[in-house]
């Protein structure tokens, strides 16, 4: 099939997150590989506070903008409870990244529902799936807003390993440098290289 | 080489029309569909862009620039082809000057919308040329095709997205614009002027540019490559397949599909399988269709929410296989057409543990929360509801809205509901709640009615000072027009008493005042006849302008909570602030609140306090 030769990714998070800014910066770089690339976002009311994926899918043809259950080969999830909700989105063979980080979303807080617990302990237990604290990084960094970039760090080790020829003439931080604004450069690839060093 | 960028399909689209020399452009925003006019504002000197008040204006200002001579082009989403399908339908038999192209942005999924309605069937029911892109390129071209073909044929052309199209990026080729010359302006009542003579005349035009459109689709389109054929790898169609195609060994599967579930089938059905991917969906290239059948063992019709090919193709006689497989709700996506078709499951990961869910909620500091805390207290009250982030208010532990169905509604909605009680004697009051964009959308002309016919439903027009669900676009109100040039703003209190509504039943109030907030529906609910209540307090999410500044306190606080005041009465978590967190302790967020207020004022104890 086709989709054997494409490269799924999943950025799942809540809105808010930055997780659409991450995603652009990925597919630019495998823009600038030469790959036929699709990336899929949401917009809307989902935004507001509640559960957000953004999708990539790159190869040398690629037909679905969006990734099936089982048909992602990394996913990076920016919130805990996340990763838990998208898991069934992962190849068996596949690799997730998490945020040890939590968002209580609205029946948490009102106390209707508990956070659940164990989370990275029964996923690390099925899945190859690396852990990080990017916001406590992005907080070293300097600037709290740049857990997104942390995060896109880590995904970038993780593919690399994978993908070591795809990967080695991408010049994240030349990227990096084109999308975000010109006051945020230097913290955005701080970001980038302390998440690399830690995923 | 052209330059190749990754472009969303909305940005895709506005590529194509400022290319194709697109001269007006107007829009009223709603996901998905939104951003193609932000796109187009880029273009500058150009064009010109604006947002109308509502699809209906949108459209008939695309229709009086075509008349004008010039190439124009409205976007909406699905559920605004309804609010403009009156001008639409009569457009179809004028047909056009300047070129004309109209995209509908459908939604199926109901990512941010209120139903999943299919709006192909526009396409067939006005007789309007239908395009369907599958990518951005294709949005791109098809734009630039489609403002071709509305001159060619005389007849405005339907761009028919889905969410997927708009919103997914993939590659584009760059080209340069070019300029149409303008057509000059010739008086023509023969044409334009829809009197019922005119329109018999204009009926039977219609009727015959239908065949010409046909030979279109089945000749030139196949030609150019926009309704094509692709066979499968293993030979020319009449060539045995090799089953990969998912058929059975020597079995050749054939796929009609069109828009984004193309991608879908290629992924599904390999390169064993032929497919008829139609660009053109409108008028239906039976013909094409036909031919394509015959020459393979099995046709599929892989489409997305309702059987609108798939019926063609059972009027013309030719057996296929769709809707009985493949679900008539939700968008496709590869899983869905695998299993509907083939039965076969993907190989998953699953956890015991269950995620909570994540339902989209109103923002920490939202002026809404409020308004809504005060309205939830209300006994013997129905509340009618209205499109836009304000609609999050039915959600617990609000619960503060009783129903939703377009844009304008709740007015007359709460109007008709109103009058009912009164004629069977209920007592209950009803509340129309309603934001600034949808109210200036079509919200008056149903203030009218309720003021022309004497009712007294309380309507609460929430100015945001924003048209804030979309992301922030600019609306009659707000000073400002999509390009950011300064714009008169509407007086929404002179307009309601220009509406019929007494002076001294408006009432204009800060929404984050629970105390002004309950004395204003005390008022309304003691008020002789119609009453109003406007909420003025800008949207948390908003980039606040020099007049907002000056006009509201927005200097950034921050509440918490006193651990030795607090009783854990969680009167506060109550409101449904997203910042207030309630486990062992009642904690509020120092990131996400914005100092609002509310939950200070709903504290009985005195445990919430403002650090400044």
């Amino acid at each position: 099939m086709n989709s054997d030769s494409v490269t799924a990714i999943l950025l799942v998070g809540v809105g808010g997150q930055g997780t659409i800014l991450a995603s652009q910066i990925l597919s630019e770089g495998f823009v600038r590989a030469g790959y036929d690339v699709k990336m899929s976002e949401i917009h809307g009311m989902s935004q507001r506070g509640g559960s957000v994926s953004t999708q990539i899918r790159y190869g040398t043809k690629v037909y679905s903008p969006i990734i099936g259950r089982g048909e992602a080969d990394v996913i990076v999830a920016f919130e805990k409870m996340e990763a838990l909700r998208w898991i069934e989105y992962l190849k068996p063979d596949g690799k997730m990244i998490i945020n040890d980080y939590e968002i209580p979303s609205v029946p948490i807080l009102t106390g209707a529902e508990q956070y659940p617990e164990g989370i990275l302990g029964d996923l690390a237990a099925r899945a190859d799936v690396s852990v990080l604290r990017a916001a406590d990084i992005a907080d070293e960094v300097g600037n709290a807003r740049v857990m997104n970039i942390v995060l896109l760090g880590a995904a970038v080790k993780a593919l690399t390993a994978a993908q070591p020829e795809t990967m080695a003439g991408i010049v994240w931080e030349e990227i990096i440098r084109a999308t975000v604004k010109p006051a945020f450069i230097d913290v955005n690839i701080k970001a980038f290289a302390a998440g690399q060093a830690a995923g | 080489m052209r330059e190749k960028k990754l472009l969303t399909g909305n940005e895709a689209v506005a590529r194509g029309a400022w290319e194709a020399g697109l001269v007006f452009a107007s829009a009223y925003p709603g996901t998905p569909s939104t951003e193609i006019l932000e796109a187009l504002a880029g273009y500058g000197d150009d064009l010109y862009a604006e947002w109308a008040p509502n699809e209906k204006v949108a459209v008939e200002a695309a229709i009086g620039a075509s008349m004008a001579g010039v190439r124009s082009m409205a976007a909406m989403k699905h559920v605004g082809v309804n609010v403009a399908a009156d001008p639409l339908f009569t457009f179809a038999y004028t047909g056009v000057t300047g070129g004309m192209v109209l995209v509908s942005a459908d939604d199926p999924g109901l990512h941010s919308s209120q139903n999943e309605q299919d709006n192909r069937n526009y396409a067939k029911a006005a007789k309007l040329l239908m395009l369907e892109p599958s990518d951005s390129a294709e949005a791109k071209a098809f734009m630039k095709l489609g403002l071709d073909l509305s001159e060619r044929f005389d007849t405005p052309v339907l761009l028919r997205m889905t969410t997927r199209v708009c919103h997914s990026k993939s590659l584009v080729e760059l080209e340069e614009r070019k300029p149409v010359p303008s057509i000059p302006y010739v008086k023509n009542i023969a044409k334009y002027v829809a009197t019922p003579q005119n329109a018999r005349v204009m009926r039977k035009n219609l009727i015959g540019r239908y065949a010409d459109e046909l030979a279109y689709a089945n000749g030139e389109a196949v030609e150019i490559g926009v309704n094509r054929i692709e066979w499968a790898a293993s030979g020319t169609g009449d060539a045995e397949n090799d089953g990969t195609g998912g058929g059975q060994a020597g079995e050749h599967i054939g796929v009609l599909t069109a828009g984004v579930s193309y991608q879908y089938a290629r992924d599904v059905f390999g390169d064993g399988a032929s497919y008829l991917k139609l660009g053109m969906t409108y008028p239906m290239p039976i013909a094409l269709v036909r031919e394509f059948a015959e020459k393979v063992d099995k046709l599929y019709v892989i489409e997305e929410l309702e059987p609108y090919m798939e019926s063609a193709l059972l009027e013309a006689g030719i057996a296929c296989i769709g809707k009985e497989v493949i679900p008539e709700w939700d968008e496709l996506n590869t899983d869905i057409v695998r299993q509907s078709v083939f039965g076969k499951q993907p190989q998953t990961l699953a956890s015991d543990i269950l995620p909570i869910p994540r339902p989209p909620s109103l923002c920490a500091g939202c002026p809404h929360r409020g308004f809504f805390y005060a309205l939830s207290k209300r006994k013997n009250v129905m509340i009618t509801g209205d499109i836009g982030c304000y609609t999050l208010g039915s959600a617990p532990p609000l619960s503060a809205i009783d129903s939703c169905f377009c844009m304008g509604g709740s007015i007359s909605t709460g109007h008709g509901a109103a009058k009912a009680f009164a004629e069977i004697g209920a007592d209950t009051r009803v509340v129309s709640v309603i934001g600034d964009s949808t109210f200036f959308h079509s919200g008056v002309t149903s203030l009218m009615d309720v003021a022309y016919n004497a009712g007294n439903n309380t309507t609460v027009i929430m100015d945001n000072r924003i048209t804030a669900m979309t992301g922030q676009q600019e609306n009659p109100g707000t000073g400002r027009t999509l390009s950011g040039a300064p714009a008169p703003e509407v007086d929404i209190p002179g307009l309601c008493i220009a509406l019929g509504i007494k002076k001294e039943n408006i009432r204009i109030i800060n929404p984050l005042d629970l105390a002004a907030s309950n004395a204003a529906l005390d008022a309304a609910f003691s008020a002789q006849g119609a009453s109003v209540i406007i909420t003025r307090w800008p949207c948390a999410l908003k980039k606040f302008s020099a007049a907002d500044k000056s006009e509201f306190d927005l200097a950034r606080k921050i509440c918490e909570i006193d651990q030795d005041k607090c009783t854990k009465c969680k009167m506060c978590v109550k409101t449904g602030c997203p910042a207030i967190r309630s486990g062992e302790q009642v904690v509020i967020d120092a990131l996400t609140c914005t100092g609002c207020t509310v939950c200070k004022q709903v504290c009985s104890f005195g445990a919430i306090s403002i650090k400044e």
